[in-house]
């Protein structure tokens, strides 16, 4: 039942993000353009998905999260750390640097890979080593800091 | 540049959905719907089962759009960029900075977001200001 409810959830993201028209990077860079504002060629609609989204999943959430356990795993696995470290920001800035240049963040790269347009069919293999790479990096620089941790 | 129109209902209604699934799946398995996560677990397993549920997830994802066509009879709109060295580089931008900063537009943006977590709140301010800057500078600058 897991994995029926795994890949329920995969089709209505994917869905979502179709008819809310973020497949098209188009739209994601023409909202990112604010300064497009007086010429009037922005286009808004971004900000709806994310408020339409983050609305709904808080309403959701609350009425999940004060069940005791979700119904096909034993408990909720949620992030515990709560830490503005270095990490999360440079990762976030690099983050934003890349989806502005190509207007593709991974839901939409990944359900418009479907669609075969060379570009992006580019971009997610290279997504996917930039994802690898930063967890070798993170991994290193753990062990680093665990090594100096130790005593000698 | 292509310009797009502003199209609030169906951005809205598409919003509502991807909040739904992320709700589905928090309360069938307990996870956040980050996808950048998702992928990675995908990539580098740590549980077995869990990085095969996410695999399932990724193959909805990709069998979305042929659901959406058969559906709707209508095709999805897409100006991709073009297929060059600035794709790749976007590209391994994306992927490197969503695993080092922990989340994407999905898990920090959607997920975190509802939570109300502060380092989701950081993370989304942060990735807007650099994808804001950048969008100025490459269409207004350069």
């Amino acid at each position: 039942m897991a994995f029926l409810a795994y890949g329920v959830a995969g089709v209505m993201f994917g869905l979502g993000l179709i008819l809310a028209g973020m497949t098209d990077p188009a739209k994601v860079l023409n909202f990112l353009d604010v300064l497009a504002i007086p010429a009037g060629t922005w286009d808004p609609s971004l900000a709806l998905v994310l408020g339409g989204a983050t609305g709904t999943t808080l309403v959701g959430y609350r009425l999940v999260l004060a069940r005791t356990a979700p119904l096909f795993a034993p408990r909720f696995d949620l992030p515990g750390t709560q830490k503005l470290d270095a990490r999360l920001i440079i990762g976030s800035g690099l983050f934003g640097i890349g989806w502005a240049l190509a207007g593709l963040c991974p839901g939409p790269a990944i359900v418009g890979m479907a669609l075969g347009a060379p570009g992006v069919l580019l971009f997610v293999p290279a997504m996917l080593v930039g994802m690898v790479a930063a967890r070798l990096t993170t991994n290193a620089l753990d062990r680093r800091v665990q090594r100096t941790l130790k005593p000698a | 540049m292509v310009e797009t129109a502003f199209t609030p209902w169906s951005a809205l209604a598409g919003g509502v959905l991807i909040g739904l699934s992320a709700v589905v799946l928090m309360a069938t398995v307990g996870r956040i719907a980050g996808i950048s996560g998702t992928l990675l677990r995908v990539l580098m397993p740590t549980d077995r089962r869990e990085s095969l549920g996410r695999l399932v997830f990724v193959v909805g994802l990709i069998a979305a759009p042929a659901i959406w066509m058969a559906v709707t009879g209508t095709t999805i709109a897409q100006s991709p960029p073009d297929a060059g060295s600035l794709v790749v580089i976007a590209g391994l931008l994306v992927g490197f900075g969503a695993v080092l900063g922990n989340g994407c537009t999905s898990g920090h943006g959607v997920c975190g977001l509802a939570r109300l977590s502060p380092r989701s709140a950081v993370a989304v301010g942060v990735f807007m200001a650099t994808a804001l800057a950048t969008v100025a500078i490459a269409r207004h600058v350069i």
